[in-house]
């Protein structure tokens, strides 16, 4: 099922920019790192000294997102898979190995990577790899 | 409150952020994966951006000794290279290439209410639910070690 999406250079360094702002302001205000998968796992018990509000504040913010673009500039470009089973197992492994990696493209590929962190670097490189290898096998073995 | 406010703001920046980079499109995700395919070299423009702006801006903030609204940055002081660094993002690759999405892109596409997102976000939040589980039974070590990083 691969959909062609065109390159958007542009667009894409504006949008990283804006999601390394945040990471920023994050830091500045709330000494706290941008990362997903920790923002998310902060939303489970026990709560000691977590910030689920900040939490819980963050995860409204980023679903406040697309509506406040779709009234801006119209509908979200968006193709996503259909498929139930594939999309349990993704969002099970997603969940299970960014926590238990210690972070996700964010708060590894971003936050870690920009902290010079060897572990955020290992893992990145890890989940990379992983992804096209994974594509690779889907599209090109499996033909899906 | 102040706290809370920021981080709702950042929250809607980073959204922005992903949607307007193309990030919350799955399929944009998975064509930088497929590097014999539809390539699309987007996301590392994407990452790029973020990381030269976290970059130079952590430069500056962590010059001080507390952010404005608490008492100390909550940094990882985890070091050492342990197998948990592969496992984890092993798995965690495999779910992104099937389905394009990571977790920041997936929540912030709940209210665009597709079929796929709707079963993808409640099994991420199961995944992450049994990963807490896990990594509290063997050593009762603090949140901040063993989720701080992200």
């Amino acid at each position: 099922m691969s959909v062609i999406t065109p390159f958007t250079p542009i667009a894409s360094t504006i949008g990283g920019a804006l999601i390394g702002f945040s990471a920023v302001l994050l830091m500045l205000f709330n000494g706290r790192i941008a990362g997903i998968s920790g923002i998310l796992s902060r939303i489970f018990p026990p709560y000691a000294g977590s910030d689920v509000m900040g939490a819980a504040a963050f995860i409204v913010g980023l679903m406040a997102a697309p509506l406040c673009y779709w009234a801006v500039s119209g509908p979200v470009p968006q193709t996503v898979s259909g498929d139930v089973v594939l999309m349990v197992v993704a969002g099970l492994l997603v969940g299970f190995g960014t926590v238990y990696g210690s972070g996700c493209t964010s708060g590894h590929g971003v936050c870690g990577l920009a902290r010079l962190s060897r572990r955020s670097l290992l893992a990145t490189a890890v989940f990379m790899a992983a992804g096209f290898v994974t594509v690779f096998i889907l599209r090109h073995v499996m033909g899906v | 409150m102040l706290r809370i406010t920021i981080s709702f703001i950042a929250g809607l920046v980073f959204g922005l952020g992903l949607v307007i980079g193309g990030m919350a499109n799955p399929a944009k995700v998975q064509n930088f994966l497929d590097l014999f395919g539809t390539f699309d070299p987007s996301l590392a423009f994407v990452m790029a951006g973020a990381v030269v702006v976290t970059f130079i801006g952590y430069r500056l903030v962590l010059r001080e000794h507390a952010p404005l609204c608490g008492e100390r940055f909550h940094l990882p002081t985890a070091t050492e290279i342990d197998r948990r660094l592969i496992i984890g993002p092993a798995l965690f690759g495999v779910g992104w290439g099937l389905s394009g999405f990571c977790p920041g892109p997936a929540i912030t596409s709940l209210p665009l209410v597709a079929k796929g997102t709707l079963v993808f976000v409640p099994a991420m939040l199961v995944g992450v639910g049994l990963a807490r589980l896990v990594l509290q039974r063997p050593t009762t070590k603090t949140l901040e070690t063993t989720g701080g990083t992200t």
